[in-house]
C-alpha cells in the first residue's frame, strides 16, 4: 500500500487506501506537501489520468511544483495554505459533474477537510481516492468548546480555544474533517497523564 | 388488512388501475415513494400474493392505488386481478414496505422507467414535488398505445417521454452525462434497461452507490419439482405455476417473506443438500453464493434435479 500505514482502530477512524486511477475522467487532484509524490506515482501508473485533471497543490515547504506541472495536467494551481486554495476547490467542485474523480494526498487534516468539502458538495464517498503522506499530526475538535486545534502532535494536548487538556480519540467527524478531543481530567481534575507523541 | 376495491379503471389495453379503501372509511398508513403492498388473491385452494408498487399520493391515507399489467404468460396473479376482481370486492392488502426508496441525501434525482416500471416513480414524483427537490423523469415505452404510464404522469416540465416506435428511444449515456455532483439515478424496468443504465453509469464514472435499480420480478413458472424440508420433516411438490414459497405456505410451513420478488432477502433459506441445479432468479444472493448452491430464495427460485433438502 502506498502512503502511511496506520494502526488498525475503530470503524470511525479514516483509512487512506492509496490513490487508484479512475482512468481518463475529469478529475480534481489536491496534493499537500509530500502528497505530491502520490500524484506522481498515480500519473506514472496511468498517464491518462492527467488529461482532464485539475491539480491544486499546496507545497508546504516541499519543492515538487515543477515536477507536478511536468505531468501535464489540464490545469495547475499552487497556493500556500488550504484556506488559500479553498475558494478554488469549492468553485471546481461546484462546476463538476457526476463522474468527476477526486484524488486527495497529504496530511490527515488536509485530507479530512477536503473530503468534508467534497461530501458537502455532493461527491459520493466512493468517488474519493485518498493517500496519506507526511506527519501523524491531527486536526482535533474539542468536544466541549467545539473549537478546532490544528496540527496536534501530542496526546493529551491543550485546546487552543478553551485551555482544557484533551485526550486524543480515534473518533472522527466526516462532516468536520476532524478527530474528537475529550477532557482528560474531568473525573479527577488536575491529574493529567504525561504527554506522548502521536504515532500513526 | 381487508380492503375494499373502490374502483377499477383501465389505463391501456393491458394495464388497469385499482383503488383500495378501508371498508369503514378509516385512514390507511401513509408511505414513502417507491413502496409496495402485497395483495392477497384467494384462488381455489391457494392464496396468491403479488407485490405491487403504490401509485397514489404517499401522503394520502384515504386509499391505496396500484397499476397492474396483465401478464398472459405469467402464473396467473395479474390475470386474476384483471378478470376476477371487481368494484366492491374485499381483498387482503399488506402494510406498505419500501425496498426502492429515494436517497434523500441526493442533490438531484434522475428517475428512469421502462414500461410498467413507471409505477414506483408515480408516488416518488409526488414526494419529490412536495419536498421541492430537483428531479427529472424519463419514461420509456415501445409505443404510445402501450404507454399506460402517460395516464398516471403529471404534466410537468421535468417529465420526459421516450416512445421507441416514434423514433425517440432514450440514450442512457445522454441522460446520465453532465448531471451535477450529488445526483442519484434510479431505474425500474426490464433487465435490459437496468443493465444499460448500469453500463452507462460505469463508463461515465458514476459511483455504484449513486445508481439504484428495481427490476419488477414475479416468480417465474417452471417445471414442477420436489423439495424436502428437514425441520418440518415434510416432502412437497412445487407445482409449475407455484413458487417454492407458495408451496411452503400451502403446506402450513412458517416461512418469512417481505417482497416476494427476490430482492429483500427476508426469505433466504439454507440448503442442506442439493443434488441438481438451483434455478436462482433472485437479485439478493451474489454470484459466488448462487454457484455454491448453499442458499436459496424460495420466493422466486426453483430447482431441477435429484433432490433438494432445505433447513426449514
Amino acid at each position: 500500500m502506498a502512503g502511511t500505514a496506520f494502526t488498525p482502530s475503530i470503524l470511525s477512524r479514516p483509512v487512506y487506501a492509496g490513490l487508484v486511477s479512475r482512468g481518463a475522467t475529469p478529475a480534481i487532484m489536491l496534493a499537500e506537501g509530500e502528497g505530491a509524490l502520490a500524484l506522481m506515482a498515480l500519473a506514472d501508473h496511468d498517464p491518462a489520468v492527467m488529461g482532464h485533471a485539475h491539480i491544486i497543490h499546496i507545497p508546504a515547504g516541499t519543492g515538487h511544483g515543477a515536477a507536478l506541472q511536468a505531468l501535464g495536467p489540464a490545469m495547475y494551481h499552487e497556493g500556500p495554505t488550504l484556506p488559500a486554495v479553498l475558494p478554488r476547490l469549492r468553485k471546481a467542485l461546484g462546476d463538476a459533474h457526476m463522474g468527476t474523480a477526486l484524488y486527495i494526498a497529504g496530511t490527515e487534516g488536509v485530507i479530512g477537510q477536503v473530503t468534508a468539502e467534497a461530501l458537502a458538495a455532493g461527491v459520493a464517498a466512493g468517488a474519493i481516492s485518498t493517500e496519506h503522506h507526511g506527519g501523524a499530526a491531527r486536526r482535533m475538535q474539542c468536544v466541549h468548546c467545539k473549537g478546532i486545534t490544528e496540527d496536534v502532535v501530542t496526546d493529551p494536548f491543550i485546546c487552543s480555544h478553551c485551555g482544557l487538556s484533551l485526550f486524543v480519540r480515534d473518533h472522527f467527524s466526516r462532516r468536520l474533517g476532524a478527530f474528537q478531543g475529550v477532557c482528560v481530567d474531568a473525573e479527577t481534575p488536575g491529574q493529567i497523564p504525561a504527554m506522548q507523541e502521536i504515532r500513526p | 388488512m381487508m380492503l375494499r376495491v373502490a374502483s377499477v379503471e383501465p389505463l391501456s389495453p393491458l394495464v388497469t388501475k385499482f383503488r383500495f379503501v378501508h371498508p369503514d372509511g378509516a385512514a390507511l398508513p401513509l408511505f414513502s415513494g417507491g413502496a409496495h403492498v402485497v395483495v392477497e388473491m384467494p384462488d381455489g385452494e391457494m392464496i396468491r400474493r403479488n407485490a405491487y408498487s403504490l401509485v397514489s399520493d404517499p401522503m394520502d391515507g384515504s386509499g391505496y392505488e396500484i397499476a397492474v399489467r396483465r401478464e398472459d404468460l405469467g402464473r396467473g396473479g395479474s390475470l386474476y386481478m384483471h378478470t376476477r376482481v371487481a368494484e366492491g370486492d374485499l381483498l387482503g392488502v399488506g402494510a406498505p414496505a419500501n425496498l426502492f426508496g429515494l436517497d434523500l441525501r441526493a442533490r438531484k434525482h434522475v428517475l428512469v422507467a421502462g414500461g410498467i416500471g413507471i409505477t414506483p416513480f408515480i408516488a416518488q414524483i409526488r414526494q419529490l414535488t412536495r419536498l421541492q427537490l430537483p428531479f427529472e423523469l424519463h419514461y420509456c415505452a415501445r409505443s404510445r398505445s402501450e404507454a399506460a404510464g402517460l395516464a398516471l404522469l403529471p404534466d410537468l416540465p421535468q417529465v420526459h417521454v421516450h416512445i421507441s416506435d416514434e423514433g425517440n428511444r432514450m440514450d442512457p449515456a445522454e441522460v446520465l452525462s453532465g448531471q451535477p455532483l450529488g445526483t442519484h439515478a434510479y431505474t425500474c424496468g426490464p433487465e435490459g434497461l437496468v443493465a444499460a443504465m448500469a453500463d452507462a453509469g460505469a463508463r461515465l464514472g458514476w459511483p455504484e452507490a449513486a445508481l439504484h435499480s428495481e427490476t419488477f420480478l414475479a416468480p417465474p413458472p417452471g417445471k414442477p419439482f420436489r423439495v424436502t424440508l428437514a425441520r418440518s420433516a415434510l416432502t412437497l411438490t412445487v407445482g409449475p405455476d407455484q413458487s417454492l414459497l407458495e408451496a411452503l405456505e400451502a403446506a402450513g410451513v412458517d416461512a418469512p417473506w417481505l417482497c416476494r420478488g427476490g430482492v429483500c432477502g427476508q426469505c433466504e433459506t439454507a440448503v442442506l443438500s442439493c443434488h441438481g441445479r438451483i434455478e436462482h432468479h433472485d437479485h439478493w444472493l451474489d454470484d459466488d453464493e448462487k454457484a455454491a448452491q448453499t442458499k436459496i430464495m424460495p420466493c422466486v427460485s426453483r430447482f431441477q434435479g435429484q433432490d433438494l433438502i432445505l433447513d426449514r
